[in-house]
């Protein structure tokens, strides 16, 4: 088993996707099923909720606010979880209820 | 709160607050990004909470997040920075002071500038109700879709539209002033009246969503009545004429969903409590000096929350149909006002006088008159049912024209 870190981002440009009540409640629910099956399978290396702001060090040394590198986008969480290899990784991570409006999941394995 | 229906709940309870303040904060132009913000917001309290739970208080966590998701775009995005920066209100002396300012006064000051803003004569009446929804009350455009029996695509164009007009004539979103309030209240009323049509009315058999719309109409409503500038008796009088319709909710729909006439309603299912909240907004709005068409329609509709036939009872209603009419004249009050008149001075009196109204392409004159002629000519009754169920759009309402002749038929066989 490898250590496979997991990034979640959101598209910012989500309004025309605006959950209703219901769909939020499901993601909810989604997230937390997700979050369940990996510590059922003992996949879980590092869970932490991460601060929403965060630094970014750019070429110029800027030092500016947010974590992210593009203005649309939205962190979300972060992961470190076991898996066999990228070919399982990436299977974990279509699960990722992120992907649903419009996120995207960035992997990378420990080396 | 169960956990399980704490985040739809704060949803509908929090989404359009969000909305509200950041619109206040960053007008017009930018109410798409306050909607990303409110979005976003929510999505991320799903990741959040769905990984380790809900936190202690989840209005305040939503609130933080909101706070911080604005101070980075607003840092990160210079051009929105530059052109929005001049135009925000908090003036900043630095960027990173700009405050996001979540205190109930501001929130409620943003409620009643967006409320203003959005109920905007510029808006087509066919979009004004889908805009209220929209960004008054968190409704998305596929619940909007929903409510009207609409499609997806039609309710987005619409929303789209009425905030192309609101940008274009560039309506700021700020404290009405006493002489705005004066000029624009009524046009604030008839879009909350609107919105509760639209949910008590509503062909949709969804119930749950068209009490909700009723619900928002309400609490829209309330929201006026809690600031003192625009608690104005008309305000009261539109809330408790809301309240007595309100009350007949669940009488006026049988179990297969089919609308259940005023005099055919089982009595026991109105809402007494509604009714009594309604008779207490009544007493509130008899203030000033101003009788407003609220005024008399919640009158009208406090009469009727007395179901037995009275000669007092229809001469109020009559006396009130009649006022009315002398304020502003429609058709359906028109018509009204003859029903009642035939209760006060008989079916006769009341043919004669219907007679004299020339809306012979209004299904509902014809339902009157086929109402008025049973029991005097059943043929002119049958006929005149016919030739409304010609003119009539509804389902529901060829249903009952239906079963009226069907009633005549069996009167006669």
């Amino acid at each position: 088993m490898d250590e496979f870190l997991l990034v979640f981002r959101r598209d910012f440009k989500n309004r025309e996707m605006q959950p209703s009540p219901e769909q939020l409640q499901e993601h909810f629910e989604k997230w937390h099923a997700w979050y369940d099956k990996m510590a059922r399978e003992d996949r879980i290396v590092l869970r932490r909720r991460w601060d929403g702001e965060g630094l970014v060090v750019d070429a110029q040394k800027t030092v500016l606010n947010g974590p992210y590198a593009e203005i649309k986008e939205t962190i979300g969480g972060a992961v470190i979880i076991r898996a066999t290899g990228y070919e399982e990784a990436a299977e974990l991570a279509k699960a990722v209820p992120i992907l649903e409006f419009g996120g995207t999941v960035e992997i990378r394995k420990a080396l | 709160m169960e956990e399980k229906e704490l985040l739809p709940h704060l949803f509908r309870t929090e989404y359009r607050k969000l909305v509200a303040v950041l619109c206040y904060l960053f007008g017009i132009e930018h109410v798409e990004i306050a909607e990303d913000i409110a979005s976003d917001t929510f999505l991320a309290a799903a990741e959040t909470w769905g990984m380790k739970g809900v936190p202690e208080n989840p209005v305040a966590w939503l609130y933080t997040v909101a706070k911080n998701r604005t101070k980075n775009h607003l840092k990160r995005n210079s051009l929105f920075e530059q052109k929005v920066a001049s135009e925000i209100r908090y003036s900043a002396e630095k960027e990173s002071e700009i405050e996001i300012d979540m205190s109930p006064r501001n929130i409620t000051d943003s409620q009643l500038a967006m409320i203003f803003a959005v109920c905007n004569p510029l808006i087509p009446a066919d979009s004004q109700v889908a805009l209220a929804l929209n960004l008054l009350c968190g409704f998305g455009v596929q619940e909007i879709a929903d409510a009207f029996l609409l499609n997806k695509e039609v309710v987005y164009k619409r929303i789209q539209r009425a905030k192309e007009k609101l940008k274009e004539g560039k309506i700021a979103i700020t404290q009405p002033t006493v002489t705005e309030i004066s000029e624009r209240l009524e046009m604030v009323l008839t879009t909350i009246y609107l919105l509760y049509s639209e949910g008590y009315y509503s062909i949709s058999q969804n119930t749950t969503l068209r009490k909700e719309l009723c619900a928002e109409a309400m609490r829209l409503n309330y929201l006026l009545m809690e600031n003192e500038l625009t608690d104005r008796p008309e305000v009261s009088a539109l809330l408790s004429l809301m309240c007595f319709h309100s009350s007949r909710f669940e009488a006026r729909t049988n179990q297969r969903g089919e609308m259940v006439l005023y005099e055919d309603q089982d009595e026991s299912l109105w809402d007494r409590e509604l009714i009594q909240r309604g008779a207490y907004y009544l007493s509130r709005a008899s203030t000033g000096e101003k009788l407003s068409r609220y005024h008399l329609e919640a009158g009208i509709a406090y009469w009727h929350t007395h179901k037995q036939d009275s000669k007092e009872k229809w001469t109020h209603i009559l006396d009130i149909y009649n006022h009315l009419l002398a304020i502003e004249y429609s058709p359906v009050a028109a018509l009204n006002r003859i029903y009642a008149l035939a209760k006060v001075s008989g079916k006769q009196t009341a043919i004669a006088e219907a007679q004299h109204l020339s809306l012979t392409s209004n299904h509902f004159y014809h339902s009157l008159l086929g109402n008025l002629y049973t029991g005097i000519n059943e043929a002119q009754a049958v006929a005149h049912y016919e030739e409304a169920i010609r003119l009539a759009h509804s389902e529901s309402d060829k249903a009952i024209l239906f079963r009226n002749i069907a009633r005549l038929q069996d009167n006669v066989g």
